[in-house]
C-alpha cells in the first residue's frame, strides 16, 4: 500500500469571497500551502458563496480556507456552510477562515463550522500545521 | 476486483459511489475521480464499473505553450457548448513542484463565464511528480466524467514533452493553441507536436504576427501533406492505421476502382485545419467547435475512430499490464530482502543488473511457460 499512500495529497482551496479586493494574503498562504506539498487550487477574486461551494464540490477539496477581509463573514460564511450541505460536502470538509474576523464573533462562525479561525500575524507554519493534523483523512 | 466479489459474478452490482454518480451526484464525481487520482484502494472496481457507460462523451484535448491561453479558450469552449445545450466537463492539469509535490492549480481562475453552472465541471488536476501515472489517471477520470453523461469533455493540458503528449492522447480530437509571435512555428516542429494536432488555434489572433503564424502552419501542413506517404508508413505499424494512398490529390472515384485499402487510406488523410480566435472576446469559438466537429465527423466516417479507440484500449491494456507486473515484481524484491541487496551484489561485481532481473523474473517465467506446456 506504501505505493497508494504516496499518491495522496492534502489538496485545498483558497478562496477570495466577497466584494474586498485584497488578495495578498490569500497568495502568501496559497504558495506556504504549495510549498508545504499540498495541492493549492486558488479562487481568484470577488467570488460569490455558490461559486466557492461549485469548486470547493468539484475539486473535492479536503480543506477549504476563506479569505475575507471585507467584514462581511457574518452573511458569507453561512451560505457556504449552507451550500457544501447541500451537496453533502459539509462533514468532510475542513473549514478555515483567514483575515479581519473581531474576536467576539470567532466564537459564533466555529459554531457555525468553521475548523479554527487565523487572524493577521498568525505563524504559517502554525496553520500548515493545523492543516496536516486536521485534514479529514478520506 | 475486491476480495468479496471474487466468489460471485465479476461485474454484478456496481460499487454503492459509482451508483450514486450514474443517478447525478456531483459529490459521487468528484469523489471517484480523487480516488481515480490517489490511486485509493478500490479504485480500480471504480473504474471498472465505470467502463460500460463510457463510449457517449467527445473527447477534445487543448494544449499549448503557457501564457497561449488555454484557460481562457477553455472557459470559452466550455459556454458555448453550453449554449447550444450541451454539458461539458473539464480536466485541467497543471505542472507539480518536483520538489515538494505540491502545486498551485490556476486554470480554474479563468473559468468565469459558467460560475455557478453545474452542468459544468471543473476539475484540477496536478501531476504529482508521478508523470507515467498521470495520462492513466487523467484517461480514467474522463471515463468518469463520461459515465456521468457528460456531451463534451476538455482536457486542457500545458504542451511540453511526452508526458503532457501522451495526456491529451486520451482526446479524439487535439487542437494545439500557438500564439502569434515568428519562430514559434518552428519551435513546434522540434516538439513533434505537428504530428499530435488536428486543429491549429491561433490564439489572440488580434495581435501583431498572427498572418505571419496562420501563413507558417499552412505551410508546414502542406509540406507534412507531401511526405506523408513516410509519415503514413511510419505510423502504420504502432496504430495499425492506413498507409495514405497515392497522394492527396488523386481522384477519390478512381481510388474506388482500385483496392478499398487505398480508398480507406485516401479518406483516412485529415489536413489539420487552421482556426484564429481571440478567447478574451470569445471571437472564433464557434468557427473552433464546428472544426471539431469536423474532425470527429471525418474519422467516424473513415474508420479512423474506430480504430483510435482499438489503439487507446490495447494501449491501456498494456500499460495496466506493465503496472501489475511491476508491482508483481516489487513485491518480489521484498520478498527476496530488498533491492538494496540486489544492489550491493552488482556494485561489488558480483552479479549484474540483467542477470538480477533475469533472476527476479524467473518465477514468472516459469509459470508462463508452464501453462504454455500444459496447453500443448
Amino acid at each position: 500500500m506504501s505505493a497508494d499512500q504516496k499518491q495522496r495529497s492534502i489538496r485545498c482551496l483558497v478562496a477570495k469571497v466577497g466584494l474586498d479586493g485584497h488578495d495578498r494574503g490569500a497568495h502568501v498562504i496559497a504558495r506556504a500551502f504549495r510549498d508545504a506539498g499540498f495541492e493549492v487550487i486558488y479562487s481568484g477574486l470577488h467570488k460569490a458563496p455558490e461559486e466557492i461551494v461549485q469548486a470547493a464540490v468539484q475539486e473535492d477539496v479536503d480543506v477549504l480556507g476563506i479569505s475575507i477581509l471585507s467584514g462581511a463573514h457574518n452573511t458569507l460564511i453561512p451560505k457556504v456552510v449552507e451550500g457544501l450541505e447541500e451537496y453533502g460536502a459539509f462533514e468532510d470538509t475542513l473549514l478555515l477562515v483567514g483575515g479581519v474576523i473581531p474576536d467576539e464573533d470567532k466564537q459564533e462562525l466555529k459554531e457555525q463550522g468553521v475548523a479554527e479561525v487565523f487572524g493577521p500575524g498568525t505563524e504559517l507554519e502554525e496553520t500548515i500545521q493545523f492543516v496536516r493534523e486536521n485534514a479529514p483523512r478520506r | 476486483m475486491s476480495g468479496d466479489s471474487q466468489g460471485g459474478q465479476v461485474a454484478d452490482e456496481p460499487p454503492a459511489l459509482i451508483s450514486e454518480l450514474l443517478a447525478g451526484d456531483h459529490r459521487a464525481l468528484a469523489r471517484v475521480i480523487t480516488k481515480i487520482e490517489n490511486r485509493a484502494p478500490g479504485y480500480r472496481d471504480l473504474v471498472s464499473a465505470l467502463h460500460e457507460h463510457t463510449g457517449d462523451a467527445a473527447v477534445v484535448g487543448v494544449t499549448g505553450s503557457p501564457g497561449s491561453g488555454k484557460s481562457t479558450l477553455v472557459d470559452k469552449l466550455a459556454e458555448e457548448y453550453r449554449d447550444r445545450g450541451l454539458t461539458v466537463g473539464v480536466i485541467a492539469v497543471d505542472p507539480s513542484s518536483p520538489y515538494t509535490g505540491g502545486a498551485v492549480l490556476g486554470d480554474r481562475i479563468r473559468m468565469a463565464s459558467t460560475v455557478g453552472d453545474m452542468d459544468v465541471f471543473v476539475r484540477s488536476m496536478s501531476a504529482r511528480g508521478n508523470l507515467g501515472g498521470l495520462s492513466t489517471a487523467t484517461a480514467d477520470a474522463v471515463k468518469a466524467l463520461d459515465a456521468f453523461g457528460k456531451d463534451r469533455i476538455i482536457i486542457e493540458t500545458v504542451g511540453a514533452g511526452q508526458n503532457e503528449i501522451d495526456v491529451v492522447r486520451a482526446a479524439d480530437t487535439v487542437a494545439v493553441l500557438v500564439p502569434p509571435s515568428s519562430g514559434d512555428t518552428v519551435q513546434m516542429l522540434k516538439a513533434g507536436i505537428l504530428e499530435i494536432a488536428d486543429v491549429f488555434v491561433v490564439n489572440k489572433s488580434d495581435l501583431d504576427g498572427a498572418d505571419r503564424t496562420v501563413k507558417e502552419l499552412r505551410e508546414m501542413i502542406d509540406l507534412r501533406d507531401d511526405v506523408n506517404p513516410v509519415l503514413g508508413a511510419g505510423k502504420h505499424g504502432p496504430e495499425g492505421g492506413p498507409a495514405p494512398g497515392d497522394g492527396a490529390d488523386a481522384d477519390p472515384d478512381e481510388g474506388a476502382a482500385g483496392t478499398l485499402d487505398t480508398v480507406e487510406g485516401e479518406e483516412a488523410t485529415w489536413t489539420p485545419s487552421i482556426v484564429e480566435t481571440v478567447a478574451t472576446r470569445g471571437e472564433g469559438v464557434d468557427a473552433l467547435l464546428d472544426a471539431f466537429a469536423a474532425h470527429r465527423e471525418h474519422v467516424a466516417a473513415t474508420g479512423r475512430a474506430d480504430e483510435m479507440e482499438r489503439t487507446r484500449y490495447a494501449e491501456e491494456i498494456r500499460t495496466l499490464l506493465r503496472d501489475d507486473a511491476a508491482g508483481l515484481l516489487e513485491r518480489e524484491i521484498e520478498r527476496r530482502g530488498g533491492i538494496d541487496e540486489f544492489v550491493d551484489a552488482v556494485v561489488a561485481r558480483e552479479t549484474d543488473p540483467y542477470e538480477v532481473a533475469d533472476d527476479l523474473l524467473g518465477p514468472l517465467r516459469e509459470c508462463v511457460e508452464q501453462r504454455a506446456r500444459d496447453e500443448d
